[in-house]
């Protein structure tokens, strides 16, 4: 891409920046709105046999009115309305101190610990794994085709084996879902970095050999930054992914903290309120964690003086 | 070709490791210099791959042969560890001739397969050797015994839990189809929805199997309705984005023949989006396999995979767990496999299935 182009799809004209913005934003909003009508539309649907039960147990006359306030207002609801949740989730965020048990924020910081340990723990082994495929035949032929095949299998049913093993043998319950994290996250990040690691043109690569260079200094001062792009691109898909593996990593073992225990304990006491104001919760995180993700690659593209357009961003 | 001092280096492990008490036959020893004089020797690569693969699995038969008989365990039989890590250092030798190995394609598979193998061996011996308790990590051939003793329990279980991954499968897979189909017909909803399924990717969606579980029961519907939802999302961004992959000289070809949306959509569109939908269908096929067994952590019938492991892990049966876990695993590949195989027979064309 040439200069002039990639300058002009950065960065139009701030009035037309802003226009852009409100064209994209508005059919987002429309999508946004209508699913909320269905939502709240759902939940007097789905509520209504037991509500209609309690009105009939009180023994007055009720109408439609009657009806839906009821259905968007029960302890315990089927299908609770967006506002209860809304409420739910801002009470037990800013209605709680943070160290306590029922503020959300705590909750949150647990499953955060385990998710950034095990990305930290992910990173690391995939790009040792794609280190070693790029660097060795014998790890390329022989090791990437279980690499691949590793994603076929259902990992996160191993889970509470992690939990029970690595108990057993005296770690805490952060480093064993972190573990099961880094089993999650691993992936996207060797199979980005060995595409990064092999991006370099033959031209480049004939330059650092007519300077005698050593494959580890072609590694360090051609590949890895030419990687960098691609490592950042899955970096945004391993966060997220080793979330999902903190969360469970919480489920078997009936942990006391963290946004899975919630979720169980939830479903233990048909708290449905709960569980979903823990699922925006969990929602939140994610975004919040890709979104930082996807910052921390700005910042560096800017640092190495360039701003690559990250492969598959489009997707 | 192995650096020669690597080599000698495995031959001195294997010379040690003849003369340790308890440890390896001298056959294995013999058969371990063999080995390593082979590797030194530039012998075509397939006539020492055959060779190599040979005295492989004799020293491996002779370390278990070793094993099988009381003897020293542990930090004591150090002789076997000799071998154990000669034998590893030959696998790579062997392993690196192999890899030279690529056509015709079934040898191409000789590596990983050597590979594998490899790796489950070393966990055989590993945990007999050092006597790792059955609780922390049982030997493979305790999980295979365990499929072998309780295959009337798993197969109900797998039939349980496939029955749920290939519904929930078919329903999300089918409705993010229709739906990208249908986004891409009216631009405003492919505006709005691509952005939100965009987001969806970093939600923790298998976080609604509680909530699927309280609306569908226990049974098999609830694991099909977590499993519908994840793989909705995926089977829609991926459509979207192959339905927009067409080159604009094509989609100009299609327009001076006057085609309408209709038949540019299915004789052009569609199967240049094949690929996409395709990996999409794949994603998929591992992603309804993770969340029916996650679904079935929150409350099912006594039946089902993700029951079995949650069951016996509370009654230490760490056997029948990782026999669980091999049946998920295979099925899991097969169900890959099978995709992929249906893939290949309708993307034929597809250049990346060109061979060079």
């Amino acid at each position: 891409m040439t200069a002039e182009a990639s300058a002009a799809l950065a960065g139009p004209l701030p009035g037309g920046r802003w226009q852009a913005a409100g064209s994209r934003a508005w059919p987002v909003a429309v999508v946004v709105a209508v699913g909320l009508l269905v939502w709240y539309a759902a939940a007097v649907w789905l509520n209504a046999p037991r509500v209609i039960e309690r009105l009939d147990g009180l023994g007055q006359p009720w109408g439609a009115p009657e009806l839906v306030a009821a259905a968007w207002s029960m302890e315990r609801p089927v299908m609770p309305a967006p506002h209860q949740i809304a409420l739910d989730w801002w009470g037990s965020v800013f209605g709680n101190a943070i160290d306590s048990p029922r503020s959300l924020v705590f909750h949150a910081g647990v499953t955060l610990s385990a998710t950034l340990l095990g990305f930290v723990f992910g990173m690391l082994l995939g790009v040792a794994l794609a280190v070693g495929v790029v660097s060795s035949r014998v790890l390329d032929r022989g090791l990437l085709p279980w690499v691949i095949a590793s994603q076929t299998i259902p990992i996160l049913a191993i889970a509470p084996m992690v939990v029970v093993v690595l108990g057993s043998l005296g770690y805490p319950p952060l480093i064993s879902k972190a573990v099961i994290s880094m089993y999650l996250c691993f992936f996207p990040v060797t199979i980005g970095m060995v595409k990064g690691l092999r991006s370099p043109e033959t031209l480049q690569l004939d330059l650092l050999r007519t300077y005698s260079a050593t494959p580890s200094q072609t590694l360090r001062k051609l590949r890895l930054p030419a990687a960098l792009p691609f490592l950042f691109a899955s970096a945004r898909v391993a966060i997220a992914t080793s979330l999902v593996g903190a969360i469970v990593g919480e489920l078997p073992t009936g942990a006391a903290a963290g946004l899975g225990a919630r979720l169980l304990s939830g479903s233990y006491f048909g708290q449905t309120i709960q569980i979903w104001s823990a699922l925006l919760m969990a929602a939140l995180l994610g975004v919040t964690l890709v979104a930082a993700v996807g910052v921390l690659e700005r910042l560096v593209g800017r640092w190495m003086g360039s701003a690559p357009a990250a492969p598959g961003r489009g997707r | 070709m192995m650096p020669r001092p690597l080599v000698m280096f495995a031959a001195l492990l294997l010379v040690g490791g003849m003369g340790q008490p308890g440890g390896p036959s001298g056959l294995l020893a013999l058969l371990g210099i063999g080995g390593v004089l082979l590797c030194l020797r530039a012998w075509p690569a397939p006539a020492l791959a055959g060779i190599g693969l040979a005295a492989l699995a004799l020293m491996a038969w002779a370390m278990l042969l070793a094993l099988s008989v009381p003897g020293p365990r542990g930090a004591d039989a150090n002789g076997l560890w000799l071998a154990l890590g000669g034998w590893a250092i030959f696998v790579w030798c062997v392993l690196d001739r192999l890899a030279l190995l690529q056509r015709p394609r079934p040898l191409g598979l000789l590596a990983p397969a050597l590979l594998g193998a490899a790796l489950l061996f070393a966990w055989e011996v590993l945990v007999v050797g050092w006597e790792v308790p059955r609780v922390l990590l049982p030997a493979p051939h305790a999980v295979g015994d365990a499929l072998a003793a309780r295959w009337h329990v798993l197969w109900p279980d797998f039939r349980q839990t496939a029955v749920a991954v290939l519904a929930g499968w078919a329903i999300g897979s089918g409705a993010g189809l229709a739906v990208a189909l249908l986004a891409d017909r009216v631009d405003f909803l492919r505006r709005g929805l691509l952005p939100l399924a965009g987001l969806a990717g970093a939600v923790p969606i298998v976080g609604i199997a509680p909530i699927m579980v309280m609306w569908f029961g226990f049974d098999w519907q609830s694991k099909a309705a977590v499993a519908a939802v994840v793989t909705f999302f995926p089977m829609l961004v991926n459509t979207l984005a192959g339905l927009a992959a067409v080159d604009t000289m094509q989609r100009d070809l299609m327009r001076t023949y006057a085609a309408g949306h209709g038949a540019t959509l299915m004789k052009l569109r569609m199967p240049s989006a094949l690929p996409f939908v395709f990996n999409a269908l794949k994603i998929n096929s591992t992603l309804a396999l993770i969340s029916a067994i996650v679904a079935e952590f929150f409350g099912s019938p006594i039946v089902g995979l993700g029951f079995r492991i949650s069951a016996e892990v509370a009654r230490m049966n760490v056997d029948v767990v990782w026999a669980a876990i091999t049946l998920a695993a295979l099925a899991g590949s097969a169900f890959y496999g099978l995709i992929a195989l249906v893939e290949r027979a309708f993307t034929f064309w597809h250049p990346s299935y060109r061979s060079s």
